[in-house]
């Protein structure tokens, strides 16, 4: 289909979704039931996840330098780099992606098909509002801490693998961990995260959102949400590289 | 009562629905009766704006429906319940917050006057102390009187029901069709069911309009049904062996 047609109604849905709630106690309700199943349930994959990227990246980066010219610490510093610039805000957002994002299309498309979106909207219900803002808002609330405990996990896991593996010594690590830090990368970091956070339930929730026929079709719009969400991903995640890196 | 005049509506250049007009009325059960593929689920969904009229007019108590803002249209909303073929209930909700939930959205009842209504409504439809139970752990019947319960907790002013009975055995479909009958009789309700039961038919219906090929082809009640010299309502109604044993024609 016509990728205008889909843009076009991505943002009539978008317009819905963002208009004025019925009920801000119910919509609070359901923002607070999301964030619990939008960030909390998945706390175990991403934690579980980034101690083991923390610690592959430093073995890799201290198996990296051999040359006696590159000092020991670059390996925490290396690995401080990777984690907060690009695993933690784009890698783990495509893992979550894949988890929340599918979650989400499949849960609304199998409401759509069993006439439960219907229902909504002949109670008088905005449905894409009562839907699919609070999934929005919560994502947007509870991503930039579950990326910050990656980091922190991450960090953590690589001194972990790094220090008692011999790759480098407790004091190379933490020293290279501090050294040339830049505290508006994590600005960066942040913003990346927030962007994808509403790319990855705003654009599942639509695919969830238009499924029409069966069981069939919900599968094919939870695949839709995954593979679009993580292109969308990638191709902001480069944008806003491009705008926070230009010189 | 809900009028709807000359409404067309296309699909795909498939004229499904035809120049339809017909008066549902307060207080009667008003059938849409036909085969099925011709049009009457989609005639519902014209009624409740789920799919926009070609053309014609959807007039509830005076007011235009398809010509209303969605302001508009949503406060007409307010005052429908609808009994979908599925049940529709909320898979994630128990049953109390299923039929509490247009109370929570549209009203600023406390929690204990929410929970009297919902459980009056609950024992209305023979499913008292059933409240926390979800939709999964329901039979079909139940989950249609769950339905209906939902469909009820608002003091709805209109009344719609697809095919409550499909797929219920006949006993459960008479308890169905009562207490639809009863809801609409004691509140004065203008309720629309779409059925292609005879049973139904026969029971409750005190107003009906069968549908032919997308048209309006025959309006009258239970009584005039079983003495029609239409042709393709005689064809419809007399479908089975025992529609022709019991109540033949002339």
């Amino acid at each position: 289909m016509n990728p205008f047609f889909h843009i076009g109604r991505y943002f009539m849905l978008m317009f819905r979704v963002f208009s004025k709630p019925q009920k801000l106690s119910v919509y609070w309700r359901q923002i607070l039931h999301e964030i619990n199943s939008i960030g909390i349930s998945s706390l175990p994959i991403i934690a579980i996840i980034s101690i083991f990227m923390g610690g592959i990246i430093t073995i890799q980066a201290a198996f990296g330098f051999t040359s006696p010219l590159v000092p020991l610490y670059a390996v925490g510093f290396t690995t401080r780099e990777s984690i907060l610039l690009e695993f933690s805000p784009t890698i783990v957002c495509l893992i979550l992606a894949g988890k929340v994002g599918s979650n989400i299309a499949s849960e609304i498309g199998a409401m759509r098909i069993t006439e439960q979106i219907d229902a909504l909207e002949i109670m008088g219900i905005n449905s894409a509002g009562y839907l699919i803002f609070p999934k929005i808002a919560a994502a947007v609330l509870i991503f930039p801490f579950l990326i910050a405990l990656s980091m922190f996990l991450g960090i953590w896991g690589g001194y972990a693998m790094g220090v008692s593996s011999g790759a480098c010594t407790e004091y190379q690590y933490v020293f290279g961990i501090q050294a040339f830090f830049q505290p508006w990368k994590l600005y960066y970091s942040f913003t990346k995260v927030i962007v994808f956070a509403f790319i990855i339930t705003s654009v599942s929730s639509y695919y969830g959102y238009h499924t029409s026929g069966g069981a069939l079709e919900v599968g094919k719009s939870s695949t839709s949400a995954v593979v679009y969400s993580s292109i969308l991903i990638l191709l902001f995640g480069l944008i806003l590289t491009n705008l926070f890196f230009h010189r | 009562m809900i009028e709807i005049r000359n409404i067309n509506k296309t699909f795909d250049n498939r004229h499904v629905v035809k120049d339809v007009s017909f008066k549902f009325l307060p207080g009667k059960t008003n059938l849409i009766i036909g085969e099925s593929g011709c049009g009457k689920t989609t005639i519902m969904k014209l009624m409740v704006g789920l799919h926009e009229v070609d053309s014609g007019d959807v007039v509830f108590d005076g007011e235009n429906f398809p010509k209303l803002d969605v302001k508009g249209k949503q406060e007409i909303r307010k005052k429908i319940g609808m009994l979908f073929q599925g049940g529709a209930l909320f898979d994630s909700q128990t049953l109390e917050e299923n039929v509490g939930f247009p109370l929570d959205m549209f009203t600023d009842l406390s929690k204990e006057e929410k929970l009297d209504r919902v459980n009056f409504c609950l024992q209305r439809v023979k499913l008292e102390g059933k409240n926390k139970l979800y939709p999964a752990e329901l039979s079909g019947g139940m989950k249609k009187r769950a339905a209906l319960a939902r469909a009820m907790a608002n003091n709805p002013r209109y009344l719609f029901c697809d095919e409550p009975n499909s797929g219920l055995d006949p006993k459960t479909s008479i308890i169905i069709d009562d207490l639809i009958k009863d809801i609409t009789q004691e509140y004065n309700i203008t309720t629309i069911i779409i059925t292609h039961d005879m049973n139904s038919v026969i029971e409750i219906g005190e107003n009906i309009m069968f549908v032919y090929k997308g048209e309006n082809w025959w309006t009258g009640d239970k009584t005039e049904i079983l003495g029609t010299k239409n042709q393709e309502l005689f064809d419809f109604v007399f479908a089975s062996e025992f529609m022709k044993t019991f109540f033949k024609k002339d």
